[in-house]
Parts: structure tokens; sequence; C-alpha cells
């Protein structure tokens, strides 16, 4: 274990949560259509570079964030680097297009091992645009470390283990994990902070680090469509068949007709 | 000769004892894939004093159960629960796995998928078996707005984690019989690197949004305290669960349990009403399942009149109350 406490975030710029509703796909190319669609940071993974942050304020060390993407994902890179990690990494090339949460965390794994030694990586625990939850657990396959996902709360920290709630469903679970660790966190855990304006005005002075494949030694057979187990082979807009009979009245003849309906349901 | 893939293996997950009701899911969806695939519908069963729900699983459509039983297994352990079932897969060879999109199910799918160097597709809604003889997974993205169909057509296992309340259990029939076997099951402390100490329960205050037959919604449109408490209100009247959206849920208003939708819960009630509820797909595809559905909106345009079966142009402010006030009034004169 090195000196320092490192800590690596991976972040991922997606499509903005609020836009969601205005994705289409085009029927006969069966793309998806996201023109006019702002791009953000996954706002899960302003969690993790908070309490990243936080840990270092707390314990001293150093935070780098890494995000794969094409290369306007640059701007997620400048935004982490307003928050106050020490170093960003863009990976970014043509040939991980394409990739599945394998791919990808087989991407990932290979630059947070070209960084040398970590104690800590966090992420969001899933994206707004997969929302598979997946690359966390696969990543730490990869770098034969353990995993806690769902982590809402660190209860303890030293240089060796971590103690964590996780949520379940009606509850949670307490872990004690050994570092080196991926932990994926939900919002609960922090509060994530707003760059100041100085840090916005130098983040623009930070040099963005960026590696292709070849950098990190990527096979580049796993990663993109080829080192993808899955495949997408159709999308589509889900149909929607319902009655649609849409009542405009005053309120009272509202509430009568409602009524009415939950009758015809057999609830009342 | 190596053994081919086949058949379908399911995780079956259980907390102090109680099977998971997607667990017995699971088995209902193996079997009627397994009309199309052939070969047997598998589960692994993992714990600790577990072996008397092995019966249970094989009466909801297992023909084998695997059990790994040993003291360590008390609560879910994901580095001991991967070893073991990646083993058992290895030497089993089923060609579909199943495992419940649940906190434990989406820890475990993930890790087990990345030592099999397999494909995993997550929050599956739909399952079908195509032309092919390859399953077709359907799962949602962007936030619901489109739907993928995924397939793993090279490596095996195909996995897939599904979402609770999609797939339907079968009957229970006790004198349907299978097979139940023991795995040996070595256990050490140090290999449980990220150990589970303690696992604790907050029941919700209300019936859980996923189990009531009526379930009343509330949205952005009235996002304060004094709104959700008139929802309590109806829901209690209507004998039913209170849920929201997740601007709902970021304002406290709900608990993450009560929230419906692409991350949270799926439901399929009888009826759902939604409260100033605009209608956006990250919400919608919670409530497709629904047997009717009603939705009160002030903004004629809202998306969710898309959706609806009843839809009321209004102030849901204002309906609420008298709503309320007029159900209280027709249901004490049933009981008069």
């Amino acid at each position: 274990m090195t000196e320092e406490l490192q800590i690596i975030v991976c972040i991922k710029q997606v499509p903005d949560p609020h836009y969601l509703s205005k994705i289409t796909i085009d029927p006969v190319t069966k793309t998806i259509r996201r023109e006019g669609i702002p791009a953000v940071m996954n706002p899960l993974d302003r969690n993790a570079l908070e309490e990243a942050l936080r840990i270092k304020e707390q314990l001293g060390g150093r935070v780098v964030a890494i995000s794969m993407g094409p290369p306007q994902a640059e701007r997620v890179c400048r935004d982490a680097l307003a928050m106050g990690v020490d170093e960003a990494i863009l990976l970014s090339d043509r040939v991980l297009a394409g990739s599945d949460t394998l791919a990808t965390a087989y991407a990932l794994s290979m630059a947070i091992k070209k960084l040398g030694s970590f104690d800590i990586v966090f992420c969001g625990n899933e994206t707004v645009d997969g929302s598979t939850a997946q690359v966390p657990p696969q990543l730490a396959e990869f770098l034969k470390v353990p995993h806690i996902t769902r982590v809402r709360k660190i209860l303890s920290i030293n240089r060796n283990e971590l103690i964590v709630e996780r949520t379940i469903e009606y509850g949670y679970m307490k872990l004690r994990v050994k570092l080196p660790a991926v932990i994926a966190v939900t919002k609960e855990i922090n509060e994530p902070r707003l760059p100041t304006v100085s840090a916005i005005l130098k983040c623009y002075r930070k040099e963005i680090k960026k590696w292709t494949v070849s950098d990190i030694g990527v096979n580049p057979r796993q990663v993109g469509l080829e080192g993808s187990p899955t495949r997408v082979i159709d999308v589509f807009s889900p149909e929607v068949k319902r009655k649609r009979k849409i009542f405009e009245g005053t309120t009272d003849e509202a509430v009568e007709w409602i009524i009415e309906k939950l009758h015809e349901a057999g609830i009342i | 000769m190596p053994k081919e893939w086949k058949g379908i293996m399911t995780f079956t997950e259980q907390r102090f004892g109680q099977i998971e009701e997607v667990s017995l899911e699971l088995l209902g969806g193996a079997r009627t894939l397994a009309e199309k695939t052939g070969g047997d519908v598998s589960t692994f069963l993992i714990g600790h004093n577990i072996k008397n729900l092995a019966k249970e699983l094989i009466a909801y459509g297992a023909d084998k159960v695997f059990v790994a039983d040993h003291p360590s297994l008390t609560y879910y352990q994901s580095d001991a629960c991967t070893k073991i079932f990646t083993n058992l897969i290895h030497e089993q060879k089923p060609d579909i796995v199943l495992i419940g999109a649940t906190s434990i199910g989406m820890d475990l799918a993930p890790r087990v998928a990345a030592k099999l160097q397999t494909g995993l597709s997550a929050h599956v809604v739909k399952l079908e078996i195509g032309p092919d003889g390859i399953l077709r997974q359907i799962v949602p993205g962007f936030g619901g707005n489109v739907m993928a169909v995924v397939t793993c057509p090279e490596k095996r296992p195909q996995m897939a984690t599904v979402r609770p309340g999609i797939l339907k259990k079968i009957a229970k029939d006790e004198s349907r019989q299978g097979e139940i076997i023991e795995l040996d099951v070595k256990i050490s402390e140090e290999e449980l690197k990220a150990k589970t100490l303690e696992m604790k329960i907050e029941p919700p205050p209300e019936l859980p949004i996923e189990k009531a037959e009526i379930v009343i919604a509330g949205g952005w449109g009235i996002c304060d305290k004094e709104c959700f408490n008139m929802l309590k209100e109806l829901a209690k009247l209507l004998g039913g669960a209170v849920g929201g959206t997740r601007p709902v849920l970021d304002e406290d208003l709900i608990k993450e349990d009560q929230m419906i939708g692409q991350s949270g819960k799926i439901i399929a009630p009888k009826v759902y009403i939604g409260f100033g509820i605009s209608g956006e797909m990250h919400h919608v595809v919670g409530i497709l399942d629904s047997d009717t559905i009603i939705a009160i909106n002030i903004d004629s345009k809202a998306p969710i009149f898309d959706f609806v079966d009843y839809g009321v142009i209004g102030d849901a402010k204002e309906i609420l109350p008298r709503l309320i006030k007029k159900l209280k009034e027709k249901l004490e004169r049933k009981q008069c």
C-alpha cells in the first residue's frame, strides 16, 4: 500500500435526466435520437466524488476521477476538477464504442491498474441512461477486490477497512470491507458540493489526461461491440393500450366521476 | 465430451428463512421458458438452516434444488455467494440463469457474470425464446423511454436479472417431485472480504405498495406535506398504499420503498390513482401493469393522459379533499 490514501472515482457523462422523456427512436434506422438533449455528469457520480473528497479532507490523500466516453465527455472531467479532484482522466477511443457493462468494466479496470495502487474506487450505484448498476461489481471482479453496492453511509474508515451501511428493501445491511475495494454509493450518502466560482475558473487551467486503449494495454478485441457478450438486436418505444377517457368539469363533477370509476373497478 | 449448456437455473433469495416472492416468480417464468428450451429447471438456495425451504421450491416448479447451507451464510455474503454460485454454474452448465433484480440479486449477478465472462442484462421486464432458440431479454433504458431487446448469442450461460412482479409464479403443488442436492460448502473467514455483519429490517409503516390492490400516488403537482397527508387518508379509506415519483422522494415526502418507476418499484395494482403526476416515463414504466389507471392533473397536455384509462383535467389539490369527504360519506352510509 502506498503512503497516501489513493481514491479513484468513476464518472460518466449521461443525458440530462430531466430530458429523458425527449429521447426518441428513429423507427427506420433504430438509432436513438438525442439531439438537443444536454449531457451532464451522472447525478450519483457527484455523490461518489463528494464522498471521495470528504475522505481526503479527513484523512489526506489523492483523488483521481476517470471517465470513459466520447471526446465531449471531457466536460464531466472538467466538472470533477471544479469539485476539487487532484487529477482527471478521460479514457476515449473509438474501439470502446458499443461496450456493454462487462467490456466497460474491463476497460476501466485497465485504466485503474495503469494508475498504480489504490485504496478505494467510488462509483455512483447506477447511471440514468442504462441504469444497470452492473459496472461497479464487474469492475471489482476485474480488479480482484471486494465490492459493496448501494452504500448509503460510511460509518467508519481507516487505512485497512471501511464499515458501511447498504440499503436493501425495507432495511439495511451493515458490512465491513477490507481495502482496497469498490464502493457504489446511493444519493442518501451525502449532499454533493457545488463548485465555487474560483474553482470553476481554475479547473480550466488544469490539464485533463487523455488515454486511448493502447495507453492502458487494453486488448481491443475485449472491448466495443466485439468484446461485449451482449447484443442489442432491437430497440422500440414502449406501447400503451388504455381507454384514455378524459373528463373535464367542475371539481364536484370530477369527484363524482372518479367515484363512479372506482365503483366500476370494484373498489367501492 | 464436455457437458452441453442446458436447462434453466434460478437464484433463490431468502431473508431470515423466508423465500423472496421474486424467487418463486422466477421458477414460474423458468417453467414457461423450459417448455421451449427443454431441460431442467433448477435453483440455487443459499443460507443457514434453510434446507426446509427446498421442498417449497419444488412445489413451485423446481426440478432440482442445490442447497448451500453454512453457519457463515446466515446473512447474504457477496464473496462466498459469488464463489459457490459461480462454481455451481460451471459444474451444472445451465443455458439460462435468472436472478431477481433485488438489492441482493443486483449485487450478486454482475459479479458472477464477470467471473464467468458472460453477458448479463439488468432489470428485465420480459423474457422470451426467439426462433433461433436464444433468450430474448427486454430491458428498459433511458428511464423507460426506450426498450431494448438484448441477447447473448455466443457466451454461456445467458444471464438476466428480472424485475419483481414481472413473471408469474405457478400454483403451489405439494405433490411435485424433485431432487434436493446438498452442496459441500467450505468457507474461511478470510474469504469474506466484504463481510455482512448484520441485517436490519425497517418495516414499512404501511402496506408495501407492490402488495397493495390500490395505489394512490402523488407527484410534483401536489408536492407538499399537507397533500401527502391527504393521500394517506385516501389510501386508508380505500385500503391501499401511498407511492410517489422521484421528485417527491427527493422532497422526503415518501420513502425509497414507496417510489414507483424505473429505479423504484414496478407495481401492478387493481387500481392506480395518480395525483399531480405529469407522467415522466421514469415513473410510468412502473405502473403500466395496473388494471386501471386513473390520473388527475391540471395540465391537459401532461403526458400521463396518454397512459390513463380515466383522466381528469383539474386541480388535484382541490379534488383530493372533496374526494375524501365524498368517500367518507359513502362509506358511512354503507356501514349504517
